[in-house]
């Protein structure tokens, strides 16, 4: 998977304008020559290693497991990377790439702003002209990714259109790609669009997976019995699954944002209120009313807040192999503050999605049995918006440095 | 024949160049639809490009993606617009393409919806994001309800892709003559005499040449180049301007009819 022409059964392929169609064709050969040379791989490797810091450590989250009195969790780091969340995986792998091609202007999406510092980073590196794409929503729940991509020398530009968040940002970066095409690569940051995309991104976050499989099998001498991560586009849940998927005794949970619950416009949970259609160059899952106009979405998690889930996990979902929750803000906000308190560790809100799923699920299980969860990012970027929504926003200035409630 | 077909074989038996116009369908309202659709009649345009107004037009420029606002608005839906097809065809036989964002037939169902766009009386579908690799259905669907799929040439498109696409084609091939979304230019491509000879290298189809001609002149310079010219955003952004003016039907038409004369006037002219 997938078929030449890039579809999961029948998810993917590539539906794009005619502009696209011949440099998505030729970012395809390229791509699967880099794939099978060497002095690629050999880079690419360097970076991951040196500069972004992988391996990430499987770490063996003690306290919450004893709290939870169930399956031991362990906890893929890949807040530890620099920068601060799995996004840098993909987007490191695609700047050498731009590069290969020849190209000297580089563009992404972005919704938590965790890719678009992920690509304005590894821009500046190369030495790249970056432009990231941001709904104005975005920009505001997190002004801090922006203030960084704006330090990195990438220009961030504030997309008005529609709700103003990830989806939004998608549709401007694509324009400004059939604009800008023969100088400029856009860097998509997750596991959706068209073919080659999906299997790009997710053959560069799969450095997740068999770093896991192989830390799981040293430490505990076994595979794990599930795997849990957050599904936004879903690149860091593919990342951490596709290494494990011939694996029968894997199961795998992806968990999506629930927002204010399965209430039309109030989620973004692809599986749970969403039908088949095409959005953004894929036939995927989305959330569309009757008459194929894209629904709002909801989620306090502006990287889960999306319409659309990468093609490859709709095939997953329907061949069962992959099962797909959701959790509610409520549910994640939770898990947000009991990993900060239970294992001093604070995660990305969209990291905590993964981690409310598996609270749900830990104590229903076997103290023997393993579970991998993904901590795709930190929370440092959340912590403004969580502080208000959790009562811990009060002056920190003026002597008030007290514990905060709950 | 269906009526784009009859109409360019029109046009080629007495040497003229045709002109193609777009307006997003529902801006301000349907009735207005119906309204410039009579008056683009009698203006002298040649084929009337619908677009149905999506929520993620990703392929549309800013004045396009504001005028599927407005569409959406007013309430306009697919099977509204199908509806005033079929209402503008009690008083007009004028060509009609439906441009169109490929979710919302896939929502319906091919089938379906191409079933109810022929009854309707639409001639042709334009679907932006729907590349011929991935039509096999949609164009035996097509064939079979004597619709013509429109398919886009563009400047990045390869000649083996050309010829694939041209072998495809029906009723006319829209040359996008350049890279980017639809709207207006300053000026036009240098490099559209050249392109359109690579495709009638592959086709004896006309050749429609659009994406930002946004006057008279232009029209008059790229119709020595094309077969027919699509004018789209200058007349969209003309609509934006009056809204729900009474005179909306009559001063637009004012315009496209200026635009129909240039036309006229390159066809004198050898191409
Ligand atoms: C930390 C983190 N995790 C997860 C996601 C969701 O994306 P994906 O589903 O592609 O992993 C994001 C997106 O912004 C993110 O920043």
């Amino acid at each position: 998977m997938p078929d030449a022409e890039g579809h999961f059964g029948p998810f993917g392929g590539r539906y794009v304008p005619e502009t696209l169609v011949y440099p998505l064709q030729q970012l395809e050969e390229e791509y699967f020559r880099a794939q099978h040379d060497p002095a690629f791989q050999q880079e690419l490797d360097y970076y991951l290693r040196e500069f972004v810091g992988r391996p990430t450590p499987l770490y063996r989250a003690a306290r919450l497991t004893e709290e939870l009195g169930g399956a031991r969790i362990y906890l893929k780091r890949e807040d530890l990377l620099h920068t601060g969340a799995h996004k840098i995986n993909n987007a490191l792998g695609q700047v050498l790439l731009a590069r290969r091609m020849g190209k000297t202007r580089i563009i992404a999406e972005t919704g938590a702003g965790q890719h678009g510092v992920a690509t304005a980073t590894v821009a500046a590196m190369f030495g790249f002209q970056c432009v990231i794409y941001m709904g104005a929503v975005d920009c505001e729940r997190q002004a801090l990714n922006v203030y960084r991509m704006r330090m990195l020398g990438a220009e961030v530009v504030p997309v008005h259109a529609g709700q103003k968040t990830l989806k939004e940002a998608v549709n401007e970066a694509m324009r400004d790609w059939v604009t800008h095409i023969r100088s400029t690569h856009y860097i998509l940051g997750t596991a959706y669009g068209a073919h080659p995309y999906p299997v790009m991104v997710r053959n560069f976050h799969r450095v997740i997976g068999d770093e896991a499989r192989r830390q799981i099998l040293e430490q505990e001498e076994r595979l794990p019995d599930l795997l849990m991560a957050c599904v936004g586009g879903g690149s860091n849940a593919i990342g951490l699954f596709y290494p494990f998927l011939n694996d029968p005794g894997v199961r795998m949970i992806g968990v999506e944002a629930g927002g204010l619950g399965i209430i039309p416009e109030q989620h973004a949970a692809r599986f749970h209120g969403g039908s088949l259609g095409v959005l953004q160059g894929t036939r995927s899952y989305i959330l569309q009313d009757e008459h194929g106009q894209i629904q709002m979405t909801h989620s306090v998690s502006a990287g889960l807040d999306y319409a659309a889930v990468g093609p490859e996990h709709a095939w997953l979902h329907d061949q069962g192999r992959v099962e797909y929750a959701y959790a509610t803000d409520e549910k994640a906000l939770e898990a947000f503050m009991r990993l900060a308190r239970t294992e001093g560790i604070i995660p990305a809100l969209e990291s905590a999605h993964a981690v409310a799923e598996a609270i749900r699920i830990a104590p229903t299980m076997r103290k023997e049995d393993i579970i991998v969860i993904n901590l795709s990012g930190r929370g440092d970027k959340d912590v403004m918006q969580v502080a208000e929504k959790v009562g811990l926003s009060g002056s920190v200035s003026a002597g008030k440095c007290g514990s905060g409630s709950s | 024949m269906n009526r784009i077909e009859s109409r360019f074989a029109r046009l080629r038996s007495q040497q003229r160049k045709g002109l193609v116009v777009y307006i997003g369908a529902g801006d301000p309202h349907l009735e207005a639809t119906r309204q410039l659709a009579l008056e683009f009649d009698q203006a002298g345009v040649d084929v009337l490009e619908l677009g149905v107004p999506f929520s993620d037009p990703l392929a549309d420029g800013v004045v396009n993606q504001l005028a599927a606002q407005r569409g959406l608005a007013s309430g306009t839906t697919p099977s509204s617009v199908l509806k005033t097809v079929a209402d503008i065809r009690r008083d007009s036989q004028i060509p009609i393409v439906l441009y169109i964002y490929f979710n919302l037939l896939h929502r319906v169902g091919l089938d379906h919806f191409i079933a109810q766009a022929a009854a309707a009386g639409v001639d042709g579908l334009l679907i932006l994001d729907l590349p011929p690799e991935e039509a096999d259905d949609y164009e035996a669907l097509m064939r079979k309800a004597g619709m013509c799929p429109i398919w886009l040439v563009a400047p990045t498109t390869p000649d083996a892709r050309i010829e694939r696409i041209a072998r495809r084609a029906q009723g006319f091939i829209y040359y996008v003559s350049r890279e980017g979304v639809t709207g207006m230019q300053s000026t036009v491509s240098t490099s559209i005499g050249d392109m359109t000879q690579r495709i009638r290298q592959h086709s004896q189809l006309p050749i429609a040449v659009g994406f930002g001609i946004s006057n008279p002149d232009q029209a008059r310079e790229v119709a020595t180049h094309a077969d027919a010219i699509v004018v789209g955003s200058a007349i969209v952004n003309r609509i934006a301007q009056l809204g729900s003016d009474p005179t909306l039907a009559a001063q637009v038409g004012a315009f496209v009819r200026s635009l129909a004369d240039a036309v006229r006037s390159a066809s004198a002219s050898p191409a």
